[in-house]
C-alpha cells in the first residue's frame, strides 16, 4: 500500500480540541433529567458467610429501590467467563452480580440502593443491614493451593481453577546437554490499573421502544452489549451501548462486571435513568487487578551463553472469581511469549490458576506478556552473571537473526518479521552502554552504586487471527470491522469497530482514509464507540486497533476504490482495465486529462442516472469490511536503563532511559511516541513503586491514590526514543501495534539496572517493587553472609 | 440538611444557587452548573482532575465545599478560552500531544495556568515539581511538561 502525504505525518490529534476545552463526553458527563443514582454495598470481609442482608431500613429512609443478591436471582445472571481455556480441567464458579450466601473478597457487592441524588443513595446504603460470619481468608496463591488451605468453593479443591500446560521441543535433551542450569523464583506482583476515570454506567430505559441506552466506560461496546444481553435477558438489538470518550482503560474496561448489568436492569425495572459511578476506593477494590504470578524458572544453557531450554511453573493468582478473560491471560498470553526474541529450542510451561480472597485479576496493559518478558530478561541477566559474561553478549548469542524470519518458536506462534540485533545495537549505542560499563568500575571504587540494565522483547500483538484465537478457547474471534461511507458531496465517514480511549485513532484512521481516498483530512470523520452507529466490532485492547481495525479500514477503502473504478470507467467511457487510480483521481491510461475525481464519482454513485452509474451496479459508495488477520504481529525492540542507587537511602534514581522500538510502520509517529512514553512510565512504576497489597486477612491496603503509588511528574525520568522499522509482511498497512510496548519492556530494564548496580555485592535478584526497604534488606543479607 | 443559597462568579458569570451544605464544589460545578469539563477522579485529593481556580488560586474542588466558595470567583476549564480562541496553554497541550484519554487534562491545564501566573519562566524541574499534585496515567508526563514549557515561552 502506497505511503502518501499523511501516512507517517505528525498530525495533531483531532480528539484534542474537545478534550482541552472541557467538552469531552465521558460517562459521568452525560446528564439526563430524572436520573436516579445507584450505590453498591460491599463486603468489608475477604471471606464470610452471608447470614442476612436486609434493605428494609434503606427503603424506609426513602430509597427508590434496594435489592440483595437473592432479589436478583432469575433477573440478572452471573458474569460470564469468556476465555474457557481447553485441556486445563477448568472450573468456573458462579460470579454473581451481587453475592449470595458467601462473600469472597473485600469489595464483593451484597446489595444495591437507588435514590434521587447520589448523596441520598449513599445515606440509604449505610442503612443496609448485613450480618456476616467471617471465615478464614486465603490471599496468597502458593498458600491457597496448600492441602489445609481454606476453600473459596466447596467444589474447587485446593482452590485450583485450572492447570494448563504448553510444551515444545525436547526439554529433557536440553537439560542433559546443558553446561549450566540456573533456577530462580520470580514474583511478578499484583498491580492496580488505575485509569484516571473510574468505571461507571448510565442506563436509560425507554418503555415505548423497549430499548435501553447504556453509556458506560467501555473499551469494547459491542462485547459489553452482548454480555449485558446475556446477563439481563434484554435482547441484544434492544441495547445500545455508547462509550465515546473513555478516561483510560489499560485493560480494566474490557471486562464484564456485575454492576453495569445490575444498573441496566434497574433502569428497566424503574423505568427511569440510573447512574452509577465508582468511587476511587471501589475502583481499587472491585475493578480488576493485573499480573500476580509466582514463577519457578529453570534454564539450561551452554558455557557460551547459548540457551538450550526453559522450564516454567507459574502460580497465577486469579482472585475470587474468574473475570471475563482471566484464564487466558496468565496462560496463552504468557506461554506464547516465552521464547522472547531468542532461539530457545525447548520450552515447557505449566500454569496453575488459583482462586483467592482478593479482587478478580484479569488483563492489565501487556497482560501476560510483561510477565513473560520479565521472566526471560531477568533469567538472561542471571545467566550472564553466573557465566561471568556481559548481559549484552548473552543476548547477542541468543537472538533470532534477521534472515531466520518467519521464525517458528517452540511455543506455537510464528514470528512474522524482525531484526532484533539492529534495534539492540542501536539502543546500546544510544545509551552509551560500553562507556557506562567502562566507568562503572571507577564509580564503584568511589562507593557509588551505578548500574545499567537491558531489556529486549518481542510482543504478540494485533489480536488476532480468529481461528488461532478460538483454538485457545476465547469466546469470539478477534477480527475487526469498518464501514467507510463516501457521501454524495465526497465527504467521508468512517465507522470503526475499534474503540480508542486515548490512543488517538480518530486521527490515525482519518490519516489512512484521507491518503487512500485522496480526500482532505478534514473531510474524513471517524465514528467509534456507539453500537447504534458502528458495525459489530471487537474494541480496543491488546495493541490491536491500528493493525486490525486499521486493516479493516484499508480493506474497505480498497473496495470503494474498486467500485469507484467501475463508475469512473462508465463516466469516462473507457474500459475498466484502462482506468488508473491515484488517490482521489481516476484517469484513462495514457490520457491523463481524461479524468474524474472521487468526489464526482461519489455524486454519480448516488445520482445513479444512465450516464452516471453502469447498468446493474448498486447505487451508493460505501463499503463494510471485516478484516481477520492471517497472523498476529510481533513488534520488538530493546530498552536500556541506567540507574544510580543511593548507598545510604537505597533510593533509585534513573539516570538515563533509552528505548528503541520497532512497531512496523508508524502512521502518526507523534501518537506512537506518546504511547511508548506512557507505557514505559507504567513499567518503571511496577519496577520501583506500584504494588497492590493485601494484609493476611485480605484487607486491601492500597485502596486510595494516597496509598497506591501511581507516579507523578516529579517521580519520573525523561525518556529518549528511537526506532527501527520492520514492516509486518502480512498486515495491509505494514503496522504492528505499540500500545503495550512500554509496560512489557520497561520493568525488566529497570530491575536489571538496579541489580547490576548491586551485583558486586553478590546480589543476583530482588523481587519488585525495588523500594528502598527491599534493597536495604537484600544488602543487609549479603553483609551477614560476608 | 437544609439548602443554603450561595452567590459566586463562575467564568465571569454571576451564579446564584441553593445547595446542600455538604455538597462538594466539584459536584456543584458539574451537576448544578453543568460544567462537566472539571472531572472527579479520586476521593482523597490526590489526582487533581478537579482542579479549578478559586479566587485566583488553584484548588482541588473535591476538597472544597460549595458553600465555602460563597462570594468567590471561580474559573474552570470552560472559562479559559476567550472568544473561541484557545488559551496558549490549551494550544500548547494540543501542539505537543500533551494528552491521550484527556480525562486528567482540564485539571492539568488549570494547574499549569496557575503555575505560570506564579512563575512565568519555570525550569523543567520546577514544572515537574509544581504539577506533582496532578496524576496522568496515559502520557508519562513527558509531553505535558513539554507543553507547559512551550506555553510559558509563548505567553512571555
Amino acid at each position: 500500500m502506497a505511503v502518501t502525504a499523511l501516512f507517517g505525518a505528525r498530525v495533531r490529534r483531532r480528539e484534542d480540541p474537545r478534550l482541552i476545552t472541557g467538552k469531552g463526553k465521558f460517562t459521568d458527563d452525560i446528564q439526563i433529567p430524572g436520573t436516579t443514582y445507584a450505590v453498591f454495598v460491599r463486603s468489608p470481609y475477604a471471606h464470610a458467610r452471608l447470614k442476612r442482608v436486609s434493605v428494609s431500613k434503606a427503603l424506609e429512609a426513602g430509597a427508590i429501590a434496594a435489592l440483595t443478591g437473592k432479589d436478583l436471582e432469575g433477573k440478572v445472571g452471573a458474569v460470564p467467563c469468556a476465555w474457557v481455556i481447553p485441556n486445563a480441567d477448568i472450573k468456573i464458579p458462579a460470579y454473581r452480580p451481587l453475592a449470595v450466601d458467601k462473600v469472597r473478597y473485600v469489595g464483593d457487592p451484597v446489595a444495591v440502593v437507588v435514590a434521587e441524588t447520589p448523596e441520598k443513595a449513599h445515606d440509604c446504603a449505610k442503612l443496609v443491614e448485613v450480618e456476616y460470619e467471617p471465615l478464614p481468608a486465603v490471599v496468597n496463591q502458593e498458600e491457597a493451593v496448600a492441602e489445609n488451605a481454606a476453600l473459596l468453593y466447596d467444589d474447587v479443591p485446593r482452590n485450583t481453577a485450572f492447570t494448563w500446560k504448553l510444551e515444545g521441543g525436547d526439554l529433557e535433551r536440553a537439560f542433559k546437554e546443558a553446561d549450566i542450569v540456573i533456577e530462580q523464583r520470580l514474583v511478578n506482583h499484583r498491580l492496580q490499573p488505575a485509569a484516571m476515570e473510574t468505571r461507571g454506567v448510565l442506563a436509560s430505559y425507554d418503555p415505548s421502544t423497549e430499548t435501553v441506552t447504556v453509556w458506560m466506560t467501555s473499551q469494547n461496546p459491542h462485547i459489553h452489549r452482548f454480555l449485558l444481553s446475556v446477563m439481563t435477558g434484554i435482547p441484544e438489538h434492544k441495547i445500545r451501548v455508547i462509550a465515546t470518550d473513555v478516561g483510560g482503560g489499560f485493560g480494566s474496561k474490557i471486562h464484564a462486571y456485575g454492576a453495569e448489568a445490575v444498573v441496566t436492569y434497574l433502569s428497566k425495572m424503574l423505568g427511569r435513568p440510573v447512574k452509577w459511578m465508582e468511587t476511587r476506593r471501589e475502583n481499587f477494590m472491585a475493578t480488576i487487578h493485573g499480573r500476580d504470578h509466582v514463577q519457578y524458572v529453570k534454564l539450561a544453557a551452554k558455557k557460551n551463553g547459548k540457551v538450550l531450554g526453559l522450564e516454567v511453573k507459574s502460580y497465577a493468582n486469579l482472585g475470587a472469581y474468574l473475570s471475563t478473560a482471566a484464564p487466558g491471560i496468565p496462560t496463552w498470553l504468557f506461554g506464547l511469549m516465552l521464547s522472547g526474541p531468542y532461539k530457545i529450542p525447548a520450552i515447557r510451561c505449566e500454569v496453575v490458576g488459583v482462586l483467592t480472597n482478593t479482587a478478580p485479576v484479569d488483563a492489565y496493559r501487556g497482560a501476560g506478556r510483561p510477565e513473560a518478558t520479565y521472566l526471560l530478561e531477568r533469567m538472561m541477566d542471571i545467566l550472564a552473571s553466573r557465566l561471568g559474561m556481559d548481559p549484552a553478549e548473552v543476548r547477542r548469542v541468543n537472538f533470532v537473526r534477521r534472515e531466520e524470519f518467519p521464525y517458528q518458536t517452540p511455543v506455537v506462534v510464528m514470528y512474522d518479521s524482525g531484526d532484533y540485533l539492529t534495534a539492540f545495537n542501536k539502543a546500546l549505542e544510544k545509551a552509551g552502554y560500553n562507556e557506562f560499563r567502562k566507568q562503572q568500575g571507577e564509580h564503584r571504587k568511589k562507593g557509588r552504586l551505578l548500574g545499567i540494565g537491558i531489556s529486549s522483547y518481542v510482543e504478540i500483538c494485533g489480536l488476532g487471527p480468529s481461528r488461532a484465537v478460538r483454538s485457545t478457547g476465547f469466546g469470539l474471534g478477534l477480527w475487526e470491522s469498518a464501514t467507510v461511507r463516501v457521501h454524495p458531496s465526497g465527504k467521508v465517514t468512517v465507522y470503526t469497530g475499534g474503540n480508542p480511549h486515548g490512543q488517538g485513532e480518530e486521527t490515525t484512521f482519518a490519516q489512512i482514509v484521507a491518503d487512500q481516498l485522496g480526500v482532505s483530512f478534514e473531510d474524513v470523520e471517524v465514528i467509534h464507540g456507539d453500537t447504534g452507529m458502528i458495525p459489530f466490532g471487537m474494541g480496543t485492547y491488546g495493541s490491536r486497533t491500528t493493525p486490525v481495525a486499521g486493516g479493516a479500514i484499508a480493506k474497505a477503502c480498497e473496495r470503494i476504490i474498486e467500485k469507484g473504478r467501475k463508475i469512473a470507467a462508465h463516466i469516462l467511457e473507457a474500459s475498466e482495465k484502462d482506468v488508473e487510480y491515484r488517490p482521489g483521481v481516476y484517469s484513462v491510461k495514457g490520457l491523463p486529462d481524461k479524468k474524474v475525481t472521487i468526489q464526482q464519482v461519489a455524486l454519480a454513485s448516488y445520482a445513479a442516472g444512465a450516464n452516471e452509474l453502469p447498468q446493474g451496479l448498486e447505487p451508493g459508495l460505501e463499503a463494510t469490511a471485516f478484516y481477520d488477520p492471517e497472523n498476529f504481529t510481533f513488534p520488538f525492540g530493546t530498552h536500556v536503563c541506567a540507574v544510580e542507587v543511593d548507598p545510604e537511602t537505597y533510593t533509585v534514581k534513573i539516570l538515563k532511559y533509552v528505548a528503541v522500538d520497532d512497531c512496523g510502520k508508524r502512521i502518526n509517529p507523534m501518537i506512537v511516541e506518546g504511547q511508548i512514553h506512557g507505557g514505559i512510565i507504567q513499567g518503571i512504576a511496577q519496577a520501583l513503586w506500584e504494588q497492590a497489597l493485601y494484609d493476611e486477612n485480605g484487607n486491601l491496603l492500597t485502596g486510595t491514590l494516597a496509598d497506591y503509588a501511581v507516579p507523578t511528574s516529579a517521580d519520573v525520568p525523561e525518556i529518549e526514543l528511537d526506532e527501527t522499522v520492520t514492516p509486518s509482511p502480512h498486515n495491509p498497512l505494514g503496522v504492528k501495534g505499540v500500545g503495550e510496548t512500554g509496560t512489557i519492556a520497561a520493568t525488566p530494564a529497570v530491575v536489571n539496572a538496579v541489580i547490576d548496580a548491586l551485583s558486586h555485592l553478590g546480589i543476583t535478584h530482588i523481587d519488585m517493587p525495588l523500594t528502598p526497604s527491599r534493597i536495604w534488606e537484600a544488602v543487609e543479607k549479603t553483609k551477614s553472609k560476608r | 440538611m437544609s439548602a443554603r443559597v450561595i452567590n459566586l462568579i463562575v467564568n465571569g458569570r454571576k451564579v446564584s444557587c441553593a445547595v446542600e451544605p455538604r455538597k462538594l464544589l466539584v459536584n456543584f460545578i458539574r451537576q448544578d452548573l453543568g460544567l462537566t469539563g472539571t472531572h472527579w477522579g479520586c476521593d482523597t485529593g490526590n489526582c487533581g482532575a478537579c482542579t479549578v481556580l478559586l479566587n485566583g488560586k488553584s484548588v482541588k474542588s473535591c476538597n472544597v465545599l460549595a458553600v465555602q466558595a460563597d462570594g468567590g470567583e471561580i474559573i474552570t476549564i470552560e472559562g479559559l478560552s476567550k472568544n473561541g480562541e484557545l488559551h496558549p496553554i490549551q494550544q500548547a497541550f494540543w501542539n505537543n500531544h500533551g494528552l491521550q484519554c484527556g480525562f486528567c487534562t482540564p485539571g492539568f491545564i488549570m494547574q499549569a495556568y496557575w503555575l505560570l501566573k506564579q512563575n512565568p519562566n519555570p525550569t523543567k524541574e520546577e514544572v515537574r515539581e509544581m504539577l506533582a499534585g496532578n496524576i496522568c496515567r496515559c502520557t508519562g508526563y513527558q509531553n505535558i511538561i513539554k507543553a507547559v514549557l512551550d506555553a510559558a515561552e509563548k505567553m512571555r
